[in-house]
């Protein structure tokens, strides 16, 4: 596949999860902060996201099956992770995260089982996702060509 | 990104830990980020970067404070996250302006508004809301130098010899004339800035403090009406009293708050009549009270009663001029020494704040309604503060008529309370809102109001002394001014200060529809509220109660126009309540609660002056300046040591502070 349509794709697939809310500005932003000094940027950021998100994930889960659940910490692993999917721009996991927090206010359990296994579903998409994105443009630097922006 | 690339590691030397700003300032400004988080650790340290500074990172709180500690005069600025693990922000934050009077700008996903409201009582440059864009991040260096600029430290940089002339010139002439400027709010930051500038500049110089007693007080008043106080130069006002070791200075930062407060009373912050409507409503049996008799009236009666009084509150704050009725104001003398005591109190606030933000005290910041500045008169940061509650209402552009309109929305409120996910408080503050609020209100809100209050004390910050400061006013047979002391010096504060700063923001918003310049409402709102230190729970409280009332009660308030104060108070609950968070709203119904089951008496006693002077200030356009002048010698003699204190708390808080 030539560079220009591999690049065509990629940013055809990144306006995609913009539209789907799988992205937004933020992302945008993570992007310009790359350049030829950092080109690990974005790489290096998604990378760390999914390790902290796996890890809060696991702690939520944790968290939410004590038999007398510790309704504080739960919330604060929402917060955090709902902190680290708005840095990067993963809308829906931040989303998910805000009604999570209601919940876990109201302290209704059910409620945030729910969320919980809502924000791992939304989770396991954007980093789909991701990853794709990553693929292909890596994909595009490989083959010579430089990774397209979009115009937020 | 218009900035080359990205590298913020240039070594271009921004001597800015010394007197020098080097010529690619703010490049290289050298930045201390902290937070947990380590996704948001490596984009912020990524995008400052970009923008050209040095960034140190570090995600655990007490890291930060070593690093800091080792390197004195190695940093610039701090970012940090608010929540984390080991330390809470707010707490790096007091130890950062304790240790290193660094500008620490405070980051969280929390967009609450008591949390920003912490943020600001606390001491923080500023606020941000995560996620935090490149754009906000360009501009943090302006934070570098105005705290430079208020620092006051001699030979600063080269910035500071001209900013000081302008700022000495400022406390002068003007000052004055800034302060006669309504609406403007950036002189009016200018004038807090100069005030603290002063105020560090005397304590730079090793200046004894001055302490305005009565007597001094009286023979500048003298000077003053002699001068006219149009014509009222420190100089001449200096030469007039012929006191011996008093300085320009001293007079002309004297005669500074001087005209605040007079500003004050012709422009009638809301806040006062909030506070003298909270401080009527928890006291029921005021009634008697010299405080706007209305107001007094109207809360005894209950909540109806208070509803009404709200509504008069909101009408004379909606339409400010329509507002002042010919309502007989019953304003005792006493009244009117509180009434000039407080805005005395609030220009030691207004210096409180200056101080706290060049001093270690950041307690001084518990003003609660002194929201930074920038905050504050940054509508689009309160408007993006309020936006994030999904409040229905834009509090930042509302208009009181709005506001009412937006009060009979209780259900959105309620609806705000379910989404707002900002503070644990809302877990409080849903059982406060509900409808169940009405005329229970007193009641039922103390019975919430405690525990609320007391969780989300511990909610935001785990520290002991909140639990203290919180009872404190209640507790203290005190005066106020002993109140607002203990505040300023208990670090817990902060918590406290949380909570009473609703009110004051909303009035600000309120203020700023009437048009009064926001930082001078800011301010004066913080000063009010440390004004009545003990009040200004209450008042918070009441704040919340009123427009709690207000929602519920909306057409009994309309009824009721008996009491200007009333209205513009509850018009300012309006607003309050409207604007407020919904836990805001909670937390000071809960503090409401806290202290009306606590200190009903005291609350009483205490509040008496404040409300007066509250009432006073919103009632001032009927007294003159004399009125004023001679009320607030008689409040020197009346409260004695208090007085005493509030103007030595005033002036002299960097030795209370120290």
């Amino acid at each position: 596949m030539e560079v220009d349509q591999m690049q065509r794709q990629c940013l055809d697939y990144t306006k995609s999860l913009f539209l789907e809310g799988f992205l937004d500005g933020q992302f945008v932003q993570l992007q310009q902060l790359q350049d030829e000094n950092n080109h690990d940027f974005v790489v290096e950021v998604v990378s760390l996201f999914f390790e902290d998100s796996e890890r809060l994930l696991n702690d939520l889960t944790f968290a939410l099956d004590q038999k007398s659940i510790d309704f504080k910490k739960v919330d604060a692993h929402v917060h955090q992770l709902k902190g680290s999917s708005s840095s990067i721009g993963a809308q829906r996991v931040k989303n998910c995260c805000i009604e999570f927090r209601n919940f876990c206010e109201e302290q209704n359990i059910d409620a945030c089982l729910s969320c919980l296994q809502q924000v791992k579903q939304e989770y396991c998409h954007v980093k789909n996702k991701l990853e794709t994105l990553i693929r292909l443009e890596q994909q595009i630097v490989a083959a010579g060509g430089s990774i397209p922006t979009m115009e937020f | 990104m218009n900035l080359s690339n990205g590298k913020g590691s240039n070594s271009s030397s921004v001597k800015t830990g010394e007197n020098t700003i080097s010529d690619h300032f703010p490049a290289g400004l050298r930045v201390l980020v902290v937070d947990d988080d380590s996704t948001c650790l490596l984009i912020l340290e990524r995008m400052l970067r970009f923008c050209l500074y040095e960034v140190t990172k570090c995600n655990r709180a007490e890291a930060a404070l070593s690093i800091l500690r080792e390197n004195k005069n190695g940093f610039d600025i701090v970012l940090s996250d608010v929540h984390m693990p080991d330390m809470d922000g707010f707490k790096l934050l007091e130890h950062i302006g304790l240790e290193m009077d660094l500008p620490v700008i405070m980051m969280s996903a929390d967009d609450g508004k008591n949390v920003v409201m912490k943020g600001v009582t606390h001491g923080a440059c500023d606020y941000l809301i995560k996620p935090v864009r490149i754009e906000a991040l360009r501009n943090i260096w302006q934070h570098v130098i105005r705290k430079r600029k208020n620092g006051g430290k001699e030979g600063e940089q080269s910035g500071s010899v001209e900013e000081g002339d302008r700022l000495q010139k400022g406390s002068d002439d003007g000052d004055y004339s800034s302060s006669v400027n309504e609406g403007k709010s950036s002189k009016k930051r200018r004038d807090e800035e100069d005030e603290g500038e002063e105020r560090e500049d005397s304590s730079a110089l090793k200046k004894p403090r001055v302490v305005w007693s009565v007597e001094l007080h009286q023979q500048f008043m003298a000077a003053v009406n002699q001068l006219g106080i149009d014509k009222a130069v420190p100089k001449r006002i200096l030469e007039l009293m012929n006191v011996p070791g008093l300085t320009r200075e001293n007079v002309a930062s004297h005669l500074q708050k001087y005209r605040l407060y007079l500003r004050r009373l012709s422009g009638v912050s809301q806040q006062s009549s909030l506070n003298s409507s909270f401080m009527s409503s928890q006291e029921g049996s005021f009634g008697t009270t010299s405080i706007n008799g209305i107001d007094l009236q109207t809360f005894s009666a209950g909540s109806q009663l208070q509803s009404q009084s709200l509504a008069k509150l909101q009408a004379a704050g909606l339409g400010r001029s329509s507002a002042k009725p010919g309502v007989p104001m019953p304003l005792s003398d006493h009244k009117n020494l509180f009434s000039f005591e407080s805005p005395r109190l609030r220009f030691g606030e207004g210096q409180l704040q200056h101080l706290s933000n060049n001093k270690p005290i950041n307690l001084l910041h518990g003003i609660p309604t002194n929201m930074e500045p920038k905050q504050l008169v940054n509508l689009h940061q309160s408007s993006q503060t309020l936006g994030n509650l999904n409040m229905p209402l834009n509090v930042s552009s509302a208009q009181n008529n709005p506001l009412l309109m937006h009060m009979a929305q209780s259900q959105s409120r309620g609806q705000m309370l379910s989404e707002n996910t900002g503070s644990h408080v809302n877990r409080f503050s849903s059982s406060l809102v509900q409808p169940t609020v009405t005329n229970g209100i007193s009641n039922g809100v103390l019975g919430n109001g405690i525990v609320g209050n007391r969780n989300i004390t511990s909610a935001y910050n785990p520290v002991p002394q909140n639990s203290s400061l919180l009872s404190f006013p209640m507790n203290q047979s005190n005066e106020m001014s002993v109140n607002s002391f203990s505040l300023r010096n208990t670090p817990g504060t902060s918590e406290f200060k949380g909570v009473g700063g609703f009110v004051p923001s909303y009035d600000m918003f309120n203020e700023f529809n009437h048009q009064k310049s926001h930082d001078w409402d800011l301010t004066n709102t913080g000063m009010t509220y440390d004004a009545s230190q003990h009040v200004s729970p209450l008042q918070g409280n009441i704040d919340v109660l009123p427009s709690v009332l207000v929602h519920q009660g909306f057409p009994s308030m309309q009824q009721t126009v008996q009491n200007r104060d009333t209205t513009s108070i509850g018009k300012a609950m309006f607003s309050t309540g409207e604007g407020i968070h919904q836990s805001n709203l909670q937390n000071v119904g809960q503090s409401f609660n806290n202290l009306l089951v606590d200190n009903s008496l005291r609350v009483k006693d205490e509040r008496i002056p404040d409300q007066n002077s509250q009432i006073n200030d919103f009632l001032s356009e009927q007294y003159g300046q004399e009125d004023l002048i001679s009320a607030f010698l008689k409040q020197q003699e009346s409260v004695g040591q208090e007085e005493d204190e509030f103007d030595f708390g005033g002036y002299s808080l960097d030795n209370i502070s120290t």
